[in-house]
């Protein structure tokens, strides 16, 4: 099966032809716009080793996440950086087109790798009846290098990543890191994968660290105004308490607490709070962002979602009051249209920087620009990994 | 050779005081920790300020002078080894500690402070930098960055990698390089990845952003003794398995529990075969119960005696036997070789049995002490450098040992580096599409390879010739460099 794809990237790098790597498509809106033939992963499915007593899993790029936590939850494991999936359950919506999901863009038809599409009877058509068939894939995951709620207190995609398998711009395929949790033997290129979005090679496996479920949750709110919750978050984070989440929405802190039964009790008797009942609902929402804040419609009055990552003591921006905070301060989610650079004169201020992470991107691109020595490091990376540029260009820097 | 010229434009960029070249003043530098490799360097700078790193990295690009950048010195692989005709760029003086931000959990460096000194400066706020390689006390930030340092904690609190910010770096060409950010993140490539554990090869440090995290409520250990160093190491998959992610997961050997026994005094059992300490820490409540749990799991798992230490001092104590296990075993040999190779856990009992056969083979004895949670394996070859080609030797074991861990599913270095003294290894590890892309990214940042240059990764056509040299065996290593 890698083979298959070694040709298609060997060819297309010979005829200088773009492709557009995507898995399952539940990110197509994350980065700038990007065309070309459509290189999908899906045909690379399948953990190929799991040791749950070496807390590793090793699993093809087009692996579903969902499969994957699956076989982790039955293991009482889990990805511990808690990978958002987005598409799920508010995508497709009735008449929006899940086949079209799985092709976008449509630009360019592409010859098709053997099966990249699902089967008859066991795709296309399911995914039109159960949206869950249209699903995030670990290739994805890492290559876009997002984290959901548990990130600042677990740490990122990229801290869990020991090793990648890729195959280059070139059509080279490499492998890099391993399958071991210490390993410093040449230069750290797995990680440099994670959140490269697939400019730099097609991510074809990847080895992790996984991590046992707590044996515990409990989520707590409290009211509390913006800038007192701000305050807030970062005092506990510096105490010793089982935190795994924090958020702040329209006057209300939650803050999640995991670990053993007994912390857990002991913490929430400490912080006081309410207990909020459907908790795991509540962070699900959150991580893959189908709360109505978060409504992904461009057509609507505030249909640019930015996310401007600051340092977490920033105090309030003032920058409007369609505000989401998570990761105890560190990332304010704005619904705003004020202009682009605005924001990331606030975000850069802030020790941070400002992604327009969901609508139309502003002319320099959906991710902040690099100061000009990062820039010149950048194209020279991309050159060396992908000489020709065929992969997903454009989709990072508008420039490569 | 450094021209004359060269040495009176370097002289006047730095105070008279901060440049070395009296071969008196150069012999402190000529090896890092692995003193087994020495070279006298040409000159040593040692700069007080970043202004004085910028203008010294851009004096010698524009002569195509090389340079080694180097830390505290502590490092175990000759990666701070002096390069001939190069300048020895030493971070040391850089030693301040420039803000700590209680609220924030940051605190802001500069490359030659201690890594102690970080958790000592950010201790008054309850707070700690946690990544804890054994060289502590001595080692600096800047060449923890550079080799991606580990400890015994990182299990549960990561390497260096995980615990770092952000980087105010300099590319030989002169140019400041702002990596990371004060958020979480940062955008495009993962160049605070990259950077960490690049082993000086890319760009020189001058400042770093640490993450601090809150000191433990409490902490508390047990030991376990078993007849059977497979039954230990299944042990520690059960620990894990049971859902407990210890703070520290150390394990010894026969030989490495009675020299450190006899060291220090730890109280260690001396009729066991392996010996395993597992440390958890947290939330007063939580180490009550994941204590229960190890205890229950140690028993089910075949321990023939489990203690769990009664005071802050048992616990002080059971861990100064296994700190000071290198020392320990020092006393046993007038030289001892310290191996770094990581293995899955699971492939534990071969690789010892194999370690094991080849001690036979060699005629070295070998103590092993175990980074057990993480498979991180530190073999020490016992060997007398007075004893002709013991030196040799050791090294040829040494290097079928990080062999035997590529071939274990593992890797050649688990936290020490490359540096000099695993590049031949390298070529074991990795195939010449990976090494190339390696020489690849070097060049994205000095193009004309002028950071300690020979390091870390081999030339292709050298892993060449070293495949000959093993067929033919026995032969030194690196015939160019003196021996001691």
């Amino acid at each position: 099966m890698l083979t298959e794809f070694v040709d298609r990237i060997r060819s297309a790098h010979a005829a200088n032809t773009p492709l557009v790597i995507q898995g399952g498509g539940s990110k197509d809106f994350y980065g700038n716009a990007h065309e070309g033939e459509v290189l999908n992963t899906r045909a690379l499915t399948g953990v190929v080793d799991y040791q749950p007593k070496e807390l590793v899993l090793t699993a093809q790029a087009g692996t579903p996440l969902a499969e994957i936590e699956a076989l982790l939850a039955e293991h009482e494991q889990m990805l511990a950086f808690e990978p958002p999936h987005f598409g799920g359950n508010q995508f497709p919506l009735a008449g929006e087109g899940a086949n079209d999901a799985l092709r976008a863009p449509k630009a360019t038809a592409s010859p098709p790798l053997p099966n990249p599409l699902p089967q008859a009877g066991e795709g296309a058509n399911d995914a039109l009846r159960a949206p869950k068939a249209i699903n995030a894939t670990l290739g994805g995951c890492i290559a876009a290098g997002l984290s959901g709620p548990r990130r600042p207190y677990a740490g990122a995609a990229r801290d869990f990543v020991l090793g990648v398998r890729i195959i280059d711009g070139t059509g080279q395929p490499l492998r890099f890191g391993g399958q071991v949790i210490k390993n410093v033997a040449g230069y750290d290129v797995s990680r440099l994968m994670v959140g490269a979005l697939g400019t730099l090679g097609l991510i074809t496996e990847v080895s992790l660290k996984v991590l046992p479920q707590p044996a515990r949750e409990t989520t707590l709110q409290f009211e509390l105004d913006e800038a007192a919750a701000i305050e807030k978050m970062n005092q506990w984070a510096g105490q010793p308490l089982p935190l795994s989440a924090t958020s702040w929405h329209a006057g209300l802190l939650t803050v999640r607490l995991s670990g053993a039964a007994s912390a857990v009790h002991a913490a929430q008797v400490r912080l006081g709070g309410e207990p909020l009942h459907d908790a795991s609902a509540f962070w699900q929402r959150l991580r893959d962002q189908t709360t109505p804040f978060f409504d992904k419609r461009p057509l609507h009055p505030e249909g640019h979602k930015w996310r401007l990552a600051v340092k977490p003591t920033t105090p309030p921006l003032k920058l409007g009051d369609a505000l989401w905070i998570e990761w105890g301060g560190a990332v304010r989610w704005l619904a705003s249209d004020l202009p682009a650079a605005m924001l990331r004169e606030a975000a850069g201020q802030a020790g941070g920087h400002a992604t327009l992470f969901r609508g139309k991107a502003p002319a320099d691109g959906a991710f902040a620009p690099l100061a000009p020595a990062l820039a010149t490091l950048h194209r020279a990376l991309k050159q060396r990994f992908d000489p020709r540029g065929i992969l997903n260009r454009g989709r990072l820097y508008p420039d490569f | 050779m450094l021209s004359p010229t060269f040495l009176s434009q370097l002289r006047k960029l730095l105070p008279d005081h901060c440049v070395l070249y009296a071969r008196e003043d150069l012999v402190p530098f000529e090896s890092d920790g692995l003193s087994a490799y020495r070279n006298t360097p040409d000159v040593v700078v040692l700069p007080e300020n970043e202004a004085q790193v910028a203008a010294v990295l851009r004096l010698c690009h524009a002569n195509r002078v090389a340079v080694v950048a180097r830390g505290a010195g502590t490092g175990l692989a000759a990666g701070a080894l002096p390069v001939d005709g190069a300048v020895l760029l030493v971070l040391a003086k850089l030693n301040r500690i420039k803000a700590i931000d209680p609220l924030a959990r940051t605190a802001v460096v500069e490359p030659g402070v201690r890594n102690l000194a970080i958790s000592e400066a950010a201790a008054p706020h309850h707070l700690y930098y946690a990544p804890d390689p054994s060289s502590q006390i001595a080692c600096s930030i800047g060449g923890n960055v550079a080799e991606n340092s580990g400890g015994v904690h990182c299990l549960k609190y990561g390497l260096t990698v995980h615990n770092i910010l952000k980087l105010r770096a300099w590319t030989i060409d002169g140019q400041l390089l702002e990596i990371g950010s004060d958020a979480l993140d940062s955008p495009g490539y993962d160049l605070l990845a990259l950077m960490t554990g690049s082993e000086g090869m890319l760009a020189v440090i001058t400042e770093v952003t640490v993450k601090l995290l809150p000191r433990p409520e409490r902490a508390q250990v047990v030991l376990a003794a078993f007849g059977d160093v497979a039954q230990a190491g299944a042990a520690v998959g059960n620990i894990i398995a049971a859902g407990v992610i210890p703070a520290g997961l150390e394990m010894m050997d026969c030989l490495a529990i009675q020299a450190a026994e006899a060291f220090v005094h730890a109280g260690y059992p001396l009729d066991c075969e392996a010996l395993l300490l597992c440390e958890v820490d947290g939330v007063n409540e939580e180490v009550s119960d994941d204590i229960l749990t190890v205890h229950d799991v140690l028993a089910a798992s075949g321990a023939t005696e489990i203690h769990t230490a009664e005071s802050e001092e048992q616990r002080l104590k059971f861990w100064a036997g296994r700190k000071a296990a290198f020392p320990a075993v020092g006393r046993l040999a007038p030289d001892y070789y310290c191996m770094d190779g990581t293995i899955p856990r699971a492939q534990l009992p071969h690789v010892l049995k194999r370690i094991g056969e080849m001690s036979a083979e060699y005629g070295l004895a070998v103590a092993n002490v175990f980074h057990a949670g993480d498979g991180n394996l530190h073999p020490l070859i016992l060997f007398d450098a007075n004893m002709p080609g013991e030196l040799e030797k050791a090294e040829t074991f040494g290097g079928k040992i990080l062999e035997l861990c590529v071939e274990a599913g593992g890797t050649i270095t688990g936290e020490h580096g490359v540096g000099l003294e695993k590049i031949r290894q390298m070529c074991t590890q990795f195939a010449p599409p990976e090494l190339a892309r390696f020489h690849d990214v070097k060049a994205a940042f000095d193009p004309d390879t002028l950071l300690n240059p020979g390091k870390a990764v081999p030339e292709l056509h050298r892993c060449a010739e070293w495949g000959a040299m093993h067929v033919h065996g026995g032969q030194l290593a690196h015939p160019e460099l003196p021996r001691f």
